[in-house]
């Protein structure tokens, strides 16, 4: 078996290396046809059509890519922690998810190859024009794909072979590498939406301001920190994959320790996610209010109650996880009384964050409300409303981890009273801040209201940060029972399953909404799309293509999740393999 | 809001507290409770559709609830496992099982025999505006005109009265018999309009607008509505054919006025 793996992993790295190739020579390629002009706008596709092809090899490359550039971010806090604790256990772990990473950079490159052929043969005249305006973004493109495979293969097969100083270093250069690629390709992606740096002609002024465009950096900040709470969730599902398969308590331990690290790095991540949302949303709005509108009001609105409630289901499974997890530690129950009041808190700011603004009526529903807003549930439908519910609810989510880390643990400084009450006051303080801006909300003007959510997140942010800090000195020297790792019931991994695939099915939904939001243009307002395409799918069929595409990736990710549990298993002779 | 209907809510927790009851039959009264609550604390019902959103996080919360802790979970089978298996329980076991197709069946009674309804369409409400429009010929570039008068509110606030005033007259005259004389949407004609006429004290409408968004409205109608805004026709006319454009950037400017409102800021040009 494991000389078959070691054959299918050469293979591999021969396929992924001729991928890159192909890509450099397709990039290539473009620099001729961009001088010669082709003489086709657009060419069908069979049987989905074109729009469909390339959405789905799009959509499929960048979460591979999310998953190779969000792993070597914390599994190099991970390797970092081994290296400053001494711990062996944090070291095994990184080296663990970056097992996950080979097969997946292949399949990076793959799709992405089969996204540019896609492009320049189905959309030649569109791709020509990306061309020009970035021409000089694509040799450091190639140059950065290819020091991210030396970087990759380096760490990974270097894991435990350099001075961990060397190692960690690689490491780095790793995450700077691949963040610059992403730079890059989402400077193509966001010149789309909000061009910059040509004339209304379309003509190139400077591909500079073109990279520079409107919503760039918001979806830089956007992605890098989806990014994470994607990988760190697929990594859980990885370990619960491989819990559900153990055989061994010892096993069982380690991979529940594994989802819940990974399920860890996933939720610090969603955290500050609904607001780097609502600046890429401002930066919409602010290039140009029809896009803003069409986003916001019109159709794709809603397909943000879609995400409201995917959104709310991710918060109480989330918090779901936590809470059993109090089973792990004898003593955990002590805290299992405060669970019924996160619960009603918590579905109480979903309800309010999953409220529509305007409401799915029939006619006579319409006629009682005196329209589409109802008279009562439309005050739940503002900003204000909204806000106030996604602060409450990140505040509880961090109370039930603080309940978490607290089971089994009594504190032994001198002024443990002193520091609990302390801690409980910061939360309330927070708490009353963000409820007394979201109902003072309603009886200002919009632009007064917006920035009320300035002291709604810093006082959410000023919260955790200091009673984390307290906690830490508070439990120093603590009298701990021990953690039972591998202690939990089969539904928590389920959890985490579903986890990764909300958080999957919704990074799809939402690509979607910032790329169907230029309705019939390919570069909004410069190049218009007069493809049989360009109309906008209904709902139901782009959330279907959505659905499929999700997937298609868990088919993949699952032969991943596959081949890396093969690297533990014993060789057909008998002997252990070595990693 | 009914808040007499708490009443019975209490009663019955009260009750059940005193009783102490086990986990089951308190997850099913949450359930029941809240059902009852939403339902019918609001005097205006809220549509079928957020009830269902509502109540299926509400059951995910109970569940939620009952699971994450083995206690719970163990005192919550505990009835049901008893219900199967023992010996005594069977009559109401075997009424159970005949409940479930029962209920089903009342289901489609009840259904078929409500009265039929046009189906519910979403429609939206603020579609996108074009980027530009022509107004009795003239090109008006929507994204970057602004209502000229604005800025006298600070410049010379007479004039700006004189320009609120006039929007008064041209909005007695054209608008109230739909949008109504206290500008709440509560016209006269409402009742054969569908959908119903903007309520432009709510929140929820021109606050959330620059007024070159009104403008297009107001010039375009219903008829202008791109298809999203359907699908049936607003019966909003197209002022263009009865108005000047300065006409309807005073209409505007009394909109805001009269609510107290202000419109949506163009955002702050970037560097
Ligand atoms: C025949 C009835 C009728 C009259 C008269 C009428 N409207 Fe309307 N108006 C409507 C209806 C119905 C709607 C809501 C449907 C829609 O958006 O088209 C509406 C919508 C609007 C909107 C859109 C508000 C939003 O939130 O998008 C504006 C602005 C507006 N009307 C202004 C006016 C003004 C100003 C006048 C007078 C010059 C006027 N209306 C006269 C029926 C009318």
């Amino acid at each position: 078996m494991m000389q078959w793996f070691a054959g299918g992993q050469r293979c591999l790295r021969v396929v992924s290396t001729l991928t890159a190739l192909i890509l450099f020579n397709a990039l290539l390629g473009n620099f001729a046809l961009a001088d010669t002009g082709p003489d086709v706008a657009y060419r069908a596709f069979p049987l989905v059509g074109s729009r469909v092809a390339v959405w789905v090899a799009a959509q499929l490359h960048l979460l591979f890519a999310a998953f190779v550039l969000a792993v070597p971010l914390f599994a190099l806090i991970i390797e970092f922690i081994g290296y400053k604790t001494g711990d062996k256990r944090y070291d095994k772990l990184a080296y663990e998810f970056v097992k996950l990473l080979s097969v997946s950079f292949s399949f990076t490159a793959s799709f992405g190859a089969a996204l540019t052929f896609l492009l320049i043969i189905l959309y030649p005249k569109f791709t020509t024009y990306l061309m020009y305006v970035f021409k000089p973004t694509f040799a450091p493109y190639v140059i950065l794909l290819f020091l991210e495979g030396i970087f990759l293969y380096s760490y990974y097969y270097g894991w435990g072979k350099f001075k961990p100083k060397t190692h960690l270093f690689l490491g780095l250069g790793l995450n700077l590498v691949g963040t610059s690629i992403m730079l890059i390709a989402n400077a193509w992606l966001t010149f789309m939406t909000s061009p910059g740096g040509i004339t209304e002609s379309g003509e190139l002024i400077s591909t500079w301001a073109a990279v520079k465009n409107y919503t760039w950096m918001p979806i830089n900040i956007h992605r890098i920190i989806a990014n994470v709470c994607f990988g760190g969730s697929v990594a859980a599902a990885y370990a619960a994959f491989k819990f559900l398969q153990a055989k061994t308590d010892e096993e069982r331990a380690h991979y529940d320790w594994m989802g819940y690290i990974g399920n860890f790095v996933a939720i610090i991540a969603f955290l500050p996610l609904p607001f780097a949302g609502y600046w890429l949303a401002k930066e919409i709005y602010a290039f140009n209010q029809t896009l803003g509108v069409t986003m916001m009001g019109g159709a794709f609105s809603w397909l943000f109650i879609i995400q409201a409630v995917m959104i709310g289901n991710l918060f109480l499974s989330a918090n779901f996880y936590l809470w059993l997890g109090m089973g792990r530690v004898e003593g955990g129950e002590k805290y299992q009384r405060y669970v019924k009041y996160l619960v009603v808190v918590i579905v109480t700011c979903i309800l309010i964050w999953a409220t529509p603004r305007s409401l799915i009526s029939t006619a006579k529903e319409m006629q009682l409300m005196g329209g589409a807003f109802h008279p009562m549930l439309g005050y739940l439908g503002v900003m204000s409303a909204k806000n106030t519910a996604v602060n409450i609810l990140i505040l509880s989510t961090f109370l039930s981890f603080l309940f978490y880390r607290r089971c089994g643990k009594e504190a032994t400084v001198s002024w443990a009273k002193l520091g609990n009450l302390a801690q409980a006051l910061i939360m309330a303080t927070a708490a009353c801040i963000v409820l007394f801006f979201g109902i003072y909300g309603y009886f200002v003007e919009a632009a007064v209201r917006i920035k009320f959510s300035v002291p709604q997140v810093l006082s959410v942010l000023t919260a955790m940060i200091s009673v984390s800090a307290i906690d830490y000195f508070l439990f120093r020297g603590a009298r701990t029972k021990p953690i039972r790792w591998g202690n939990m019931p089969i539904i928590s991994q389920y959890t985490l399953f579903f986890l990764a695939v909300t958080f999957t099915w919704l990074m799809g939904l939402m690509g979607y909404v910032r790329s169907g939001l230029r309705l019939h243009w390919h570069v909004y307002g410069i190049m218009p799309d007069t493809s049989p395409d360009a109309f906008t799918p209904t709902l139901g069929f782009a959330t279907q293509v959505v659905s499929v595409t999700v997937l298609i990736f868990f088919c993949f990710i699952s032969f991943i999740f596959w081949l890396a549990s093969l690297s533990g298993k014993q060789n057909f002779d008998g002997s252990t393999a070595e990693h | 809001m009914n808040l007499l209907m708490l009443l019975p809510v209490f009663v019955v927790i009260g009750v059940l507290y005193f009783l102490r009851v086990n986990l089951l039959v308190w997850a099913l009264a949450w359930w029941l409770g809240c059902y009852f609550l939403i339902t019918h604390l609001l005097k205006i019902p809220a549509p079928v559709s957020v009830v269902k959103i509502y109540m299926s996080f509400i059951s995910l919360g109970i569940a939620a609830f009952v699971i994450s802790d083995r206690g719970r979970w163990e005192s919550f089978k505990k009835p049901l496992l008893r219900l199967a298996n023992e010996k005594k329980f069977m009559p109401l076991l075997i009424l159970l099982v005949l409940a479930g197709p029962s209920l089903a069946a009342f289901k489609v009674y009840h259904s078929m025999s409500q009265p039929i309804e046009a189906p519910s369409f979403g429609r939206t409400i603020h579609p996108a505006p074009p980027d530009e429009i022509t107004f009795k010929g003239k090109q008006i570039d929507l994204v970057k005109s602004r209502n000229p008068f604005r800025e006298l509110e600070v410049k010379d606030p007479e004039a700006f009265k004189q320009h609120v005033e006039s929007g008064r007259k041209i909005y007695f005259q054209n608008c109230f018999y739909c949008h109504g004389d206290a500008l709440n949407g509560k016209g006269m004609f409402v009742h054969g309009l569908n959908p119903l006429p903007t309520n432009f004290t709510d929140p929820g409408t021109i606050p959330m607008l620059q007024e070159s968004f009104l403008f297009w409205r107001i010039a375009k109608g219903g008829p202008g509505l791109p298809e999203e805004g359907g699908p049936w026709m607003s019966a909003m006319p197209a002022w263009e054919n009865f108005l000047e454009e300065d006409q309807i950037w005073d209409v505007i400017l009394f909109l805001y006025d009269h609510t107290g409102r202000k419109p949506r800021a163009a955002e702050a040009e970037h560097g």
